[in-house]
Parts: structure tokens; sequence; C-alpha cells
């Protein structure tokens, strides 16, 4: 045996789970506030990822079980189904999951190995992919027309048909999001968009709830010490103040900060997903630089790109620049003047 | 108050004190045998002064010092030397060592001791004493304590800390020090200031032993000088001497160098204490005070001689429980698996724990690393241990080396708070151990290189010199000049004597650390040698004569 011969408690499959607990309320005020649709989905997911990841760690030769228990999967399997629209059709998780362990993260050399964040991999093929379907979103109860039991729903799911011919839009809606973005190419001011009845007090009536969710989650996992608070910080501030500068500048035709802060993939992306360790930053300044960096390309993605949200691009595009962040952000050792890496790079 | 500074990380291991901190320290019994490594500090081995069959006395010298970093070795008890050869020592490699076997005459009869008065001897003759009475930090690194005593260039150091953390589990011998004998321990401690010229004294103890800081902070309010003892919070590694440096002074030890270039010096209480016997009672070290712990029936804190075997402590404190697999020597962080039980007790060893796999739990298979980061976030020393451990496993030693590799001191926090559960400190030793012996190599490849390139030239010189002659030989049947051949011919043969006797005095003596008999034999063979030279010299001599 070799020392040290006591160890602390901690493991892989305890930190996953707490991600998984951590993520409970907010899928209890999806289910809540837009029916139990995503319950659905997130079984879906999780299926399909742990069959995905059996299969792959077969093919490679790899003991299965300690691999499947360790929860890195299931964590996947629940941001992904957490990132899609609830209500689609049944195809459109299970793909986006089996893209996500099987290409983004087990051809990447499984657990550990990844370069790219495999929740967000999985969703940026599938909204390339398929655009309609990744942005039909279920309306809150509040808003939607037409009520779906969870039966219907999972006719729906898996059938695709709804009850008595009644049509998609009764049920789905555009999200906060890519509604601002519609109706400011129709030329509306952001205050004239924001009475429209699907918007709350910050975002959108719903979604916003969920997003304070996972807010709280956040915070539960900053104090049990799964994350810390650089990632989350860096991003919410420097989306919030490049939204701000930008609303400052012209209020019509940007949305103010707390919009962004409580809109789309905010809070999820930057409590959950960029603070993935496998594909993210380590050192603290370099979290720092990696979460503002998401921070400011999402931003730039919401305002000026062509997709309606910007969180999973702006999670990916940061990956990549990972190795370099944390090669030029080594912190200085103990006892030593100067930081390392510096002028001696081979 | 003193404002304490913070290093980064550490770890709160499970303390594992009271097992044996409630028993006051008890003399261990006097084995029939002891085994005596002349090897026990950091450094040059000691050179044997004894032979089989010598009668010693307690105490006695029976190896000297050799070399600067070195220190002496002396018979932990009376009776008689059996034995000078290898055998096995407390060592993780499990390799034996020379070692000197003591049969006990069961007399324990002490050699003449003369305390000196510190204060009438100069610096140099004082660290000689100290050297000469085998004085080495007991807190586990066994670096010879007289080189860390010389102030050197500054004339003085002003700051001495006195190390009590004790900050790995199970270990409570210089708790039970502290408690015991306080007032010796600032003995020493008076001799420290002294030879350091220090005004500034601190003795750093984790709060988890108030016993043993009444204690001190007692014997430091009756001493000449003020002493200041100072309650550390209790952190693993608190205790390391660059960490407690830190947390008392808020200095850090230059990586480079030593913690006398930030003006401070730091010793463990227990080597104090030595310093004072070796001092105020002319006792060399022959003894220290150890934690027998774990799985045993009676934990308790010996008083043992050196050489003592570690089965016979065991068996003092009333012997290993069921279960017992494996023997440990040190801490459960840091320590490591004893090679068998019969192996000596040296003074490096402060603690023996009775390990079974119910006290230390197999660790988990290990999984990927996540890159999660609580190894950094652990880390006292500040390290990237996760970018560590991919350039160990990748074998990419320049980049391990740029990520300042060898600051790592191997505390295990980085492996304690892993949740992949990876052995990451064996990865660093793998590492280290790599490039040494790369360095290792590429020295020997230089050497060789600089032998190759100096025949080369040798060559290429030879040749240009024929050349020459020929030219000569040429020129001279042209106009023969006499007197220039025998002239040339003097001066290589000079040279060939010159060459002769270099090489005679630059003969490698690979004599460190080998048994009497072995240098005996050296010594004939040489002799034979020279023999051989002088009859060789002769006619050389003889015909340079006429």
């Amino acid at each position: 045996m070799n020392p040290p011969y006591v160890t602390g408690s901690s493991s892989v499959s305890t930190i996953m789970l707490k991600v998984l607990l951590a993520l409970l309320p907010a899928v209890a005020a999806y289910v809540l506030l837009f029916g139990p649709a995503i319950l659905i989905g997130i079984a879906l997911a999780s299926a399909t990822a742990l069959a995905c990841e059996a299969f792959m760690l077969r093919l490679r030769r790899y003991p299965i079980k300690p691999f499947l228990l360790d929860g890195s999967a299931l964590v996947t399997a629940w941001l992904l189904a957490l990132a899609m629209p609830p209500l689609a059709p049944w195809w459109l998780v299970v793909v986006g999951t089996a893209f996500a362990i099987v290409v983004a993260k087990q051809l990447y050399g499984g657990l550990g190995s990844n370069l790219f964040n495999p929740a967000m991999v999985g969703y940026a093929v599938m909204i390339i992919s398929f655009p309609a379907q990744m942005t039909q979103w279920q309306a809150p109860h509040a808003l939607a027309s037409l009520h779906l039991s969870f039966l219907q729903e999972l006719q729906y799911m898996f059938g695709g048909t709804l009850p008595d011919g009644a049509k998609l839009d009764a049920v789905t809606m555009a999200t906060p999001l890519d509604t601002l973005r519609t109706q400011l190419k129709l030329g509306h001011s952001v205050e004239t968009i924001r009475q429209m009845p699907i918007f709350g007090a910050f975002s959108g009536k719903g979604s916003e709830t969920v997003a304070w969710c996972y807010l709280a989650g956040g915070l539960l996992l900053w104090q049990q010490r799964v994350i810390t608070w650089h990632i989350p910080a860096a991003f919410l501030a420097t989306l919030a103040l490049a939204a701000g500068a930008f609303y400052l500048h012209d209020p019509a035709h940007f949305a103010p900060p707390w919009f962004h802060l409580m809109s789309g993939g905010a809070m999820l992306g930057a409590f959950f997903i960029a603070t993935d360790p496998v594909t993210g930053a380590t050192t603290p300044k370099g979290k720092l630089i990696f979460g503002a960096g998401i921070g400011l390309l999402t931003y730039i993605i919401r305002a000026f790109g062509n997709f309606p949200d910007g969180v999973a691009f702006a999670v990916l595009l940061m990956n990549i620049c990972v190795p370099l962040i944390d090669a030029y952000t080594q912190p200085r050792v103990f006892g030593h003047p100067t930081k390392p890496g510096r002028g001696t790079q081979q | 108050m003193r404002p304490l500074y913070r290093f980064n990380g550490g770890v709160h291991p499970p303390q594992h004190k009271e097992e044996s901190s409630g028993h006051p320290i008890v003399p261990a019994p006097l084995p029939a045998r002891l085994v005596v490594p002349v090897h026990q500090h950091i450094g040059n081995p000691a050179k044997p002064l004894v032979q089989p069959g010598d009668r010693v006395l307690k105490g006695q010298l029976i190896a000297q010092a050799e070399g600067y970093v070195s220190a002496a070795v002396h018979a932990p008890t009376s009776g008689t030397v059996s034995t000078v050869a290898m055998h096995l020592v407390p060592h993780p490699s499990g390799l034996p060592d020379l070692c000197i076997t003591v049969e006990a005459d069961g007399e324990d009869r002490w050699i003449e001791r003369q305390p000196i008065d510190y204060r009438e001897l100069d610096a140099s003759t004082l660290r000689n004493r100290l050297r000469d009475a085998g004085v080495v930090g007991l807190g586990g690194a066994v670096f010879p304590t007289f080189i860390k005593l010389n102030p050197g260039a500054q004339q003085r150091v002003p700051t001495l800390i006195l190390n009590g953390a004790e900050c790995e589990p199970w270990i409570t011998c210089d708790d039970r020090l502290m408690r015991e004998r306080a007032a010796q321990i600032v003995a020493g401690i008076a001799v420290m200031r002294f030879m350091l010229g220090s005004q500034e004294v601190l003795v750093g103890i984790e709060d988890n032993k108030p016993e043993a800081i009444a204690a001190m902070a007692e014997a430091c309010a009756q001493s000449a000088f003020p002493i200041e003892v100072v309650a550390v919070p209790t952190l693993y590694p608190a205790g390391g001497a660059k960490q407690l440096i830190k947390v008392l002074t808020g200095k850090e030890a230059p990586s480079s160098g030593r913690s006398t270039d930030v003006g401070v010096a730091c010793f463990n209480v227990a080597t104090a204490y030595t310093v004072h016997r070796a001092v105020d009672h002319g006792e060399p070290v022959v003894s220290r005070v150890v934690t027998v712990t774990g799985n045993v029936r009676e934990p308790r804190n010996f008083e043992a001689l050196i050489g003592t075997p570690v089965s016979d402590l065991v068996a003092a404190a009333g012997g290993a429980r069921e279960g017992t697999d494996r023997l440990v020597m040190g801490g459960p962080m840091m320590g490591f698996d004893l090679p068998s039980p019969e192996v000596p007790l040296v003074k490096a060893c402060n603690c023996v724990i009775a390990a079974s796999p119910a006290l230390f739990k197999p660790a988990p298979a290990p999984m990927p690393c996540i890159r999660c980061g609580r190894c950094a976030r652990a880390c006292p020393v500040e390290l990237q241990p996760q970018e560590l451990y991919w350039f160990a496993r990748a074998k990419n030693f320049g980049k391990a080396q740029e990520y300042a590799l060898f600051d790592c001191i191997e505390c295990g926090c980085c492996s304690y708070v892993c949740p992949s559960h990876i052995p990451l400190v064996q990865y660093y030793r793998f590492a280290k151990s790599e490039i040494w012996a790369r360095e290792k190599e590429k020295k020997a490849a230089d050497l060789a290189r600089e032998r190759h390139e100096f025949r080369q030239l040798r060559l290429e010189r030879e040749k240009r010199e024929r050349a020459e002659k020929l030219a000569q030989k040429t020129a001279a049947k042209a106009a023969p000049a006499p007197g220039e051949a025998d002239a040339k011919k003097a001066a290589i043969l000079a040279a060939v004597e010159r060459a002769k006797a270099k090489k005679a005095a630059a003969a490698p003596r690979n004599v460190d650390n080998l048994p009497p008999e072995a240098l005996e034999e050296i010594a004939k063979i040489e002799a034979r040698r020279a023999q051989v030279r002088d009859m060789a010299r002769r006619p050389v001599a003889e015909e340079k004569e006429p």
C-alpha cells in the first residue's frame, strides 16, 4: 500500500450525485409550471445515456460497472434534457443524448478526456440539424390555451398526435429570447415587446422561476464545494455588463441585463454547464477568464447572431481555449518569486 | 495576540491522537541485540570505526561523520560488536544498508560523559560537538542539525522557530515530550538561540495539544530570554517547516533556498531536547521517543534505544491485535510500509503504526482525473497537482519540472482529497526518480562525450605531429640537426611521467559505505599497485639518467 493511507470521503459518484440533486428544484419547478413532459425527457435521456455509455465501454473494453455508477453519464443526460424543449418528439432527445455520449464523450476517451462539454455538443448538433423541433418550447400552464395531461404528452412525444386535432401552437410557443429577436426584427421596441403576455417580471413567465431554481441549486453546489464561485460569477457578471452597456446605450433595441440573466440557458449554463470540471479551466484566474469569455460570447450570439440563445456555442468555443488559458494562468508556487510556465516554454 | 497567517489548502484527516497521548513516556525494554544503521541522516553515511569483536560502551562513537553533510552514530548500549554488515533498514525502498550490530551485555554502561558550557566554546567547535553527538532533525527529515545552526555570512538568524505542531495523525511523541520535558526542551532552545544569535524565539504547537501548550508556556516563562508559545490552528501539514514558518511569520522560504534566507531557522522540539542532552549532559543521540500505536493492545510512547527491533517495540505495546497485516513507519499521510518487523528503530522514526485493513481501508480503484481541481485547492505548496499528474503520466518530465514538480513535499493532501482516488504522490515520486535517473545518465553521457572528444583531439594531434615529424625528417635529410630530437624525446618522457602521476592521484576511490573487510582488501590492492608502479618506473628513470 502507498501513502497516504487515509483518504477523504469524496468520490466522483458523490460529486455527480450532488449535481443531480442540485438540479431537482428546477425540475420540480418545471413540472409545476409546464407539466410533466420534462420528466419523460429526463427519463429518455438517462436511459439513452446509460445504454450508450455501457455499449461504448464494452467496445473499448473498459469495466462497465464503475463507469456507469460514476454518474457522469446521468449528469450529461439531465443537462441535455433540461436544455432541450420538454415537449419534443422522443427521437430528438435520444439522438442528441446518443451523440453527446458516443461522440463527444466516449470517442474522445471517456470520462475526464473529452475536450468539449458533451451535453452542449449534443445540444449544438440538434439545434443545427433540427432547428424547427428545437425551438418549439412548451408554453407554461398559465399561458397555454390547451392543457395536456401526462398521457396526452406521452402520446404526442411518441406518436406525434395531439388530442382532437388540436394544433401544436396551442401548447407551444417561442421562448422569450426568440420572441424578443423576432419582434425586434419586426421593428418593435424592447419596451413594447416586454408588454406581451409571455413576459414576466424579469424574462419569461414560468421560465424565470426555473432560472431562480437553477440559481438556488447552483448556490447549493457552491456551498457543498462541488464548484467554486469563479466561473458562474465571471459568466453572469460579464453577461450583465455586456447587456448593461448596450441597454444603457440603446434601451429600445437591447434588452436589459436582468432579462439576459434570467433568460434561456444563462443560469443553467453558469452553474451547471460551464462549471463542468473536465472541459473547463482549472486555475482560479483561468476560471475567471473562461467564465467571462462564455458570458461575453453568449451576449454577442444572443444580440447579434443567428441563434436565439448562445450559451451552448459560447461554452464550446471557450472549451477550445481551455488548454491555452490554463497554460497562461498558472498561479505562483509557494516560495517562488514568479509564476511557472512563463518564459521557459520549450 | 500574534497575527497568524495561512498557507494554501491543507486537510483535516481524523486525528487519532488520544489512543497514545494519555500515557506517559515509558522506557522500552533493553533488547538483546541492537542493529544500528550508519546512515540515519541526510547526507553521507557515517564511516564505521569498529570491527566485529570490539567492546563498546553506551554512547561510544562507532561511526564518524564523513564529509560535511553527515552525522556521527553511537553505540546505544554497552556490549560487543557482532557484525558490521548489510541489514534491512526502515526505508521505503526496502533495500538493506550497512549496519553495526551490537550484542548488549545488559549493563547499559555509559562511556564517560562530558557536559560542556556552550557559552565558552566558539561556534564552530560547538557545531562539531553536535555533529559528533549525532544530533539530527528528529521531525523526520533527519538533516544534520549542526549545519542548520550555522548562521553563515549573515552572522545571525533573527527568528528561531521550534516546531511542535506534530500535524500527522496518530503521532504523539512530541506532544508527550513537550508535556513531560518542557524545561529540557527550553534548555536546548537556549543553546540554539545562542548559536544563531536570534532575537525572536517562537514555539508553534497545533491547538489540539492544549496540555503541551500549557507545559511549554510554563517552562518558557521560566526562561532567561523571551520565548513565545503560539497555538496554531490544527491543519495538516502545519508541521511542515516551510508551512509553519509561513503560519507564524507570514514569510515564505524561497523554493530554491533555505529558510535562513528569510531570517528564520526551524527545528523540531525533540531536536532541541537532544541538543540539550548533548551539550548539558554530554550524551549523544542513542535513543528517541517513538509512538507505537494503531492496531496494538496498549498504544504508548516509548523512549527506545536506536537500533531496537521494531518488533520489540510492538511487543512492548502489548503486541499487535488481530488483523494487523503490516507495520507503518511515520504517520498515515507520509509514512511507509516497513519491509520487515525486524528493522531497527532509527533517528527518523517518530511513530510505528500497526496497520490493518480495518484501520486503513484499501483505496477504491482509481478513476480517471476529472480535473475538478480539489488537489490544487488542497496543495500547501500551491502547485497544480492535476497538471503534474498528466505530465508525469505522459512522461513529459520537462513540463513537470517547469510546473515545479520538485517543490512537491509529498504531503499527500492531493491524494487525500482526490475524488478519483488517484495515487497522485506515487506519480510525482515516479517522475522525480525518473528525472534523477535521466540526469545521472546525462552526466555519464556527457563524461563519455568529453572523453571521446578528447580522444579525437589526441588522434588529430598525433596525426599532425607525425606529419610534422615526417616533414622534419625530410628536412633533416637535407640538413641534419642533432640534439633537437633528443630534447624532444626527453620532453615526451617527462610528459608521460606527469600523466602517470596524475592518473595515480586521480584514481577513483569508491570506498564510501564499505565494510572494513572490503576496505582492507582495497588497501592491499593499492599497495600491490604501488609496487608495480615503482617497478615500472625504475627502468625509465635509469634510462633517463645517463
